[in-house]
């Protein structure tokens, strides 16, 4: 449906890597401004849907196949219960990072950054999931690059 | 004063948005101005300074959940089905709900009050250590993902579960329907061509 149209195609293309830097951007500022894994999550996820939406859900696919969201998924998850055990192993409690280096700030630095990552991959694997999974139902509005 | 100006112009929009997503039977219309809805309630943030908030509600109110609801409606339908009159019980139902709650928020603190109990409790701890305690000058950061960990935790596993439910009941694809890719295509052609001119007519 979408394949003819040329200016979409190429400001999409352009656009992708802006919006992937963007998120990045949003991730690692978090500490300072606005922010997070959450909202990096979310950003993530809209650069591959707009791929989706312009060039088709079988293309995007071929770039971020159904496994490898499905992993992000649940390793984030991990990612995030995991610091929470590190700590515990740390000799804190659960998901307190002060024990994660000599530094309780250091230790607070570390265990922010790996919950944030996990948070990140969570939410961009499951708006990513859940957006291809409909896109994949609806063959005829979505996949533009058949024709 | 201006600040007062602009909730006050963005709650009329708010208003005005809500009551034609009631009145409107297009879906698609209906889908678009609940983006546009989420929109405002992140302006709506933005001026109460709560930028954090006003960041994910325009990601994911006004971004990604539309393309989501556009999606659900290229699966379904796009004409609300209209079954009966409203009746007039209804009505009283709601009125009296709506009275209710209006009556519940004028026991409520004024917004900004600096004695109000949500103000008093943890939030000047907060403001005052976490500089010490966890040491990053973004506080929504910190109270997000270190004072309130098992909080965002939860909310992690919460969007993992809402994920898995949506691959539990519509994932699996029925087997080898799946649109081929341009990359799977060119291959395809690719080959063809390799045969055709290893076996000229």
């Amino acid at each position: 449906m979408m394949a003819q149209k040329t200016v979409l195609r190429v400001v999409t293309k352009l656009l992708v890597p802006i919006i992937v830097l963007y998120a990045l951007y949003v991730q690692f500022h978090g500490d300072f401004g606005p922010g997070g894994g959450f909202q990096a999550g979310v950003i993530i996820a809209s650069a591959f849907i707009v791929y989706g939406l312009i060039f088709g859900t079988a293309d995007a696919r071929e770039v971020l196949p159904s496994w490898v969201t499905r992993i992000m998924l649940s390793l984030g998850v991990m990612v995030y219960g995991g610091t929470g055990v590190v700590a515990l192993l740390m000799g804190g409690e659960f998901l307190d990072y002060s024990f994660l280096a000599h530094d309780p700030l250091h230790g607070q630095h570390w265990g922010i950054f790996a919950v944030e990552f996990g948070v990140c991959l969570t939410v961009s694997g499951a708006m990513i999931t859940i957006f291809f999974t409909f896109a994949g139902h609806v063959k005829e509005k979505f996949s533009g690059a058949e024709k | 004063m201006i600040s007062n100006t602009i909730v006050i112009v963005l709650l009329v929009f708010m208003v005005a948005t809500a009551y034609a997503l009631v009145r409107l039977r297009n879906l698609f219309a209906v889908v678009m101005l609940s983006g546009i809805f989420s929109l405002f309630a992140a302006a709506l943030y933005v001026v109460m300074d709560a930028v954090d908030v006003a960041f994910t509600e325009a990601a994911v109110g006004a971004g990604v959940s539309t393309v989501l609801m556009l999606g659900t409606l290229a699966l379904t339908t796009k004409m609300e089905k209209v079954h009966k009159k409203p009746s007039p019980s209804a009505l009283v139902l709601v009125l009296a709900t709506g009275a209710l709650l209006i009556y519940g928020t004028l026991d409520m603190p004024r917004y900004g009050d600096p004695t109000a109990p949500i103000n008093q409790h943890v939030a000047n701890r907060y403001i005052e250590k976490s500089g010490t305690e966890v040491g990053l000058p973004n506080i929504v950061t910190s109270v997000l993902a270190s004072y309130r960990g098992y909080d965002t935790f939860g909310e992690t596993a919460v969007v993992f579960t809402a994920a898995v439910g949506v691959l539990a009941i519509i994932g699996r694809s029925k087997g080898g329907s799946m649109p081929t890719s341009t990359v799977a295509r060119r291959r395809k052609e690719d080959e063809h061509d390799a045969n055709n001119e290893e076996m000229p007519s």
